[in-house]
């Protein structure tokens, strides 16, 4: 048995009838909110932005029940593997509940896929989703993440689904677990000097002289620029 | 109101601290004039911890660079947009035109894409070549030992290549390619069409002590702290003030107007405080506007006075007109050789290490003019957007669309630095129908009437768009890469974007020999007020399709060199 199934085993094991009379979920209490877990006091703001946040941060949009949702949704869609955590790992609930007010567009696609998600778990199962089991959300789930399987019952929950997805990947792929698990290494200062040598092999291409000609010679690029006079460099 | 004004006087008063602007400042206080600059928005600079986005993660931006406030996201350097609350202008019907401020030291400079081409022979004589529109009353050659000049002063770096119309100048060496640059490189030949090093003013090796080295991070747009690329704050003005001590800064000052005499001759410049509200007037033998093509033509409209009943330098009613931007459209497509890739640093220089000059200005096209090609592509720090419908590239191979958990994953990484684009940048002919003006009733927040804009585009832009898609699917089908998207039909104008959106608006002030058909000289003096200069893209007689920048830049040292001349002679 991998961690993640063990994981799931034991989340299983641990929702007993109590943690369904009191209507919560273990392990998911209310996300912290974004700006609890990060710092944002100083990345490049006016003083407007700085108000205007401010304004987004003490605001609220999600109730209680909704954030939980999400919270759930999240990491059904990225749960953790092997090498990387899961959705909640990454603050992605956080993420999303700061991006609805921020970004009010993304409003009603949450207020009307939530209300279609609890609305189809209590037809299905006769429970809110959160309150399902995992085999149960799992169900639902596989009815409502590929496009190509909607019917017309299902279709707002593919769209919200959709739509939840999307805002999901974005907020895990934008924390440094997600540059982990994706293997991005950008973002830091080099000396760029050209794709690597063993990529342009992988490819089959290669820097043609004549043009190799052209660029920077990085070994002298501390030394000043100076030109004859038809433009040729000449240090 | 009272209007507080300044007991100093300047020699010379400068709106705007943009390219034209900054540029000015920099050559006045260098030959000894005391000088003040106007600038709408705050202080700004990237070396400063406070204003810095450079090198910041995605995660240090609530929403991860998402663009609320700034149109081209958290992290663009640029203040402002298309949209400024309590900035508004307006359109008349059928008009669709954006214009895009940064209220901000350096202005759009802290944005734009480096790009720096200069124009070449035939781009101040397009008149000459095709019959439309006008030429410029001055030539390459005059304008030459400029671009030389700011070349060596600010850096671009490039490649010599001899091309008649692409002039080649002073160059740092460029970059090598990218990976998606080196598909490009070999797609666009096998259609037939040239390619060649960029032209970025970033600095890939040493120019003075006063500012850094390329470290290639990829974020130009974020403005950089070592200022190893250009902006008007960190490349002219910072310098200047520090080697002349001459030159006033007054920030968060939105100009009102010009204030002429009785005689009609400038003596300053009016201003909000945008800090109290209040009116103030700064006093000059001399007014410099680099406000904007645009902001410019609004404040000499504004500049209404019984000598100057019109507005300031408007004697002719041509101020606001002949206003055109660049065209632009463009494609993006799946390369499948950059699937599943191997994973490295790619960041390079802020913008592209290679494009496509206009290669066929011997050809006989069903438009005039021409374009370029821009390229971009490669493995971009994520931000807000990765992920959005990435797995629905599967459909391309038949491969599953949704799903969660690994799969979502897999489908993230399969497609990482898979898709690349070709934007078309264009040359567009200038049009007298197509202006600006005062809208007779709305005003701004401070009560200074606003624009009005009137713009279409004509068969010449449309028909060019259409030729550019034509280009880029021959491209994209000799580079085997899978086109993103419908190709645009007539319906849609061919993807032509609306005017403004590539925010190379110029042409509301332009220069020429006939005072009744030109607003300013062929120095940038207007020829009804010989102490006002123009030195921002309002004097471009027409926009080639390079971007205006370098020509800005060489067009104001040459006018401020002027204006010392004449002030010397006492002409003014």
């Amino acid at each position: 048995m991998d961690r993640r199934e063990s994981l799931k085993t034991m989340l299983i094991g641990a929702l007993g009838t109590g943690a369904l009379l009191n209507g919560c979920v273990p392990g998911k209490e209310n996300p912290k909110k974004l700006q609890d877990i990060y710092d944002f006091s100083s990345y490049g703001r006016t003083e407007e932005e700085k108000q205007r946040d401010a304004d987004v941060f003490a605001d609220n949009f999600f109730t209680d029940h909704q954030l939980e949702t999400v919270a759930v949704m999240c990491d059904l869609i990225l749960p953790a593997t092997d090498t990387a955590g899961s959705a909640s790992d990454a603050h992605v609930p956080a993420f999303i509940d700061f991006m609805v007010k921020d970004a009010p567009s993304w409003q009603d696609d949450f207020e009307i896929g939530l209300r279609w998600l609890d609305g189809y778990s209590k037809q299905k199962f006769g429970y809110d989703f959160v309150l399902l089991t995992h085999d149960q959300q799992m169900v639902i789930i596989e009815e409502i993440a590929y496009p190509d399987k909607a019917t017309e019952v299902t279709q707002p929950g593919v769209d919200f689904y959709r739509e939840i997805r999307n805002i999901t990947l974005t907020g895990y792929y934008t924390t440094q677990m997600g540059f982990d698990d994706l293997g991005y290494v950008g973002n830091r200062p080099n000396v760029w000097d050209g794709v690597p040598d063993e990529v342009l092999k992988e490819h089959g291409l290669e820097y043609e002289p004549e043009w190799l000609a052209k660029c920077v010679d990085q070994s002298k690029r501390e030394v000043t620029a100076e030109w004859d006079e038809d433009g040729n460099l000449i240090s | 109101m009272e209007i507080i004004k300044s007991r100093k006087e300047y020699d010379a008063v400068i709106v705007g601290s943009g390219a034209g602007g900054g540029m000015s400042a920099k050559i006045l206080a260098e030959q000894g004039l005391n000088v003040a600059i106007i600038e709408a928005g705050p202080f700004f600079d990237p070396a400063q911890d406070q204003y810095r986005t450079q090198l910041r993660p995605p995660w240090e931006s609530p929403r991860r660079g998402y663009g609320s406030t700034r149109a081209f996201g958290d992290y663009d350097a640029a203040y402002g947009g298309w949209d400024i609350d309590g900035e508004p202008y307006t359109q008349a019907d059928g008009t669709n035109f954006g214009w895009f401020r940064s209220r901000m030291l350096g202005g759009r400079t802290n944005h734009w894409g480096r790009i720096s081409l200069r124009f070449g022979p035939l781009d101040f004589k397009r008149k000459d070549w095709d019959g439309l529109g006008d030429n410029w009353p001055i030539s390459y050659e005059d304008v030459k030992p400029y671009y030389d000049r700011v070349d060596k002063m600010i850096g671009v770096f490039g490649s010599k290549e001899g091309i008649f119309n692409e002039p080649d100048g002073f160059f740092l060496p460029p970059p090598k390619p990218r990976l998606h640059e080196l598909y490009y490189i070999k797609g666009a030949r096998k259609a037939g069409i040239p390619v060649i090093p960029s032209r970025l003013s970033i600095l890939t090796k040493r120019l003075n002590n006063d500012r850094g080295v390329c470290f290639y991070c990829n974020q130009c747009n974020r403005a950089c702290q070592i200022y190893a690329d250009f902006s008007a704050g960190t490349c002219l003005i910072f310098p200047a003030q520090k080697s002349t001590g001459r030159v006033d800064l007054y920030v968060n000052s939105m100009a009102k107007e010009v204030v002429t005499d009785g005689d009609g001759k400038a003596t300053g410049v009016s201003y909000i405080n945008k800090e109290d509200g209040s009116e103030q007037e700064i006093k000059g033998k001399v007014i410099v506007l680099g406000a904007s093509a645009c902001s410019t033509a609004r404040i000499l409209l504004n500049s209404k006075s019984s000598v100057h009943p019109d507005g300031l330098g408007n004697s002719s009613g041509m101020i606001g007109r002949y206003l055109h931007d660049s065209t632009g459209t463009g494609a993006a497509a799946l390369v499948p050789e950059l699937m599943d890739r191997t994973m490295y640093n790619e960041d390079g220089v802020g913008g592209l290490h290679v494009y496509t000059p206009w290669w066929l200005n011997e050809a006989k096209l069903d438009f005039p003019r021409g374009y370029h090609l821009e390229i971009w592509g490669g493995m971009g720090m994520p931000s807000y957007g990765i992920g959005f419908d990435t797995t629905n590239l599967n459909s391309h191979f038949n491969d599953t669309v949704g799903g969660y958990g690994d799969k979502l994953r897999k489908d993230v990484k399969r497609f990482f630095g898979s898709v690349m684009g070709i934007a078309m940048r264009g040359e567009s002919v200038p049009q007298y129908n197509n202006y600006c003006e005062l809208d007779p009733e709305v005003k701004d927040q401070w009560g200074i009437p606003v624009l009005k804009f009137n713009y279409q585009w004509t068969d010449y832009e449309r028909l060019q768009a259409k030729h550019a898609h034509d280009t880029i699917e021959s491209i994209f089908d000799a580079m085997g890469a899978i086109k993103l998207g419908n190709k645009p039909g007539a319906d849609s104008d061919y993807g032509l974007m609306n005017p403004g959106v590539i925010i190379h608006e110029v042409g509301t002030t332009r220069m020429g020999d006939d005072p009744a058909t030109s607003v300013t000289n062929k120095f940038n003096q207007l020829h009804d007020a010989e102490n006002v200069f123009v030195v921002d893209a309002g004097v471009f007689v027409s926009q080639a399709d390079k971007n205006p920048t370098w020509t800005i830049l060489a067009l104001s040292i040459r006018a401020s060199e002027y204006i010392v001349d004449q002030l010397k002679k006492q002409n003014i």
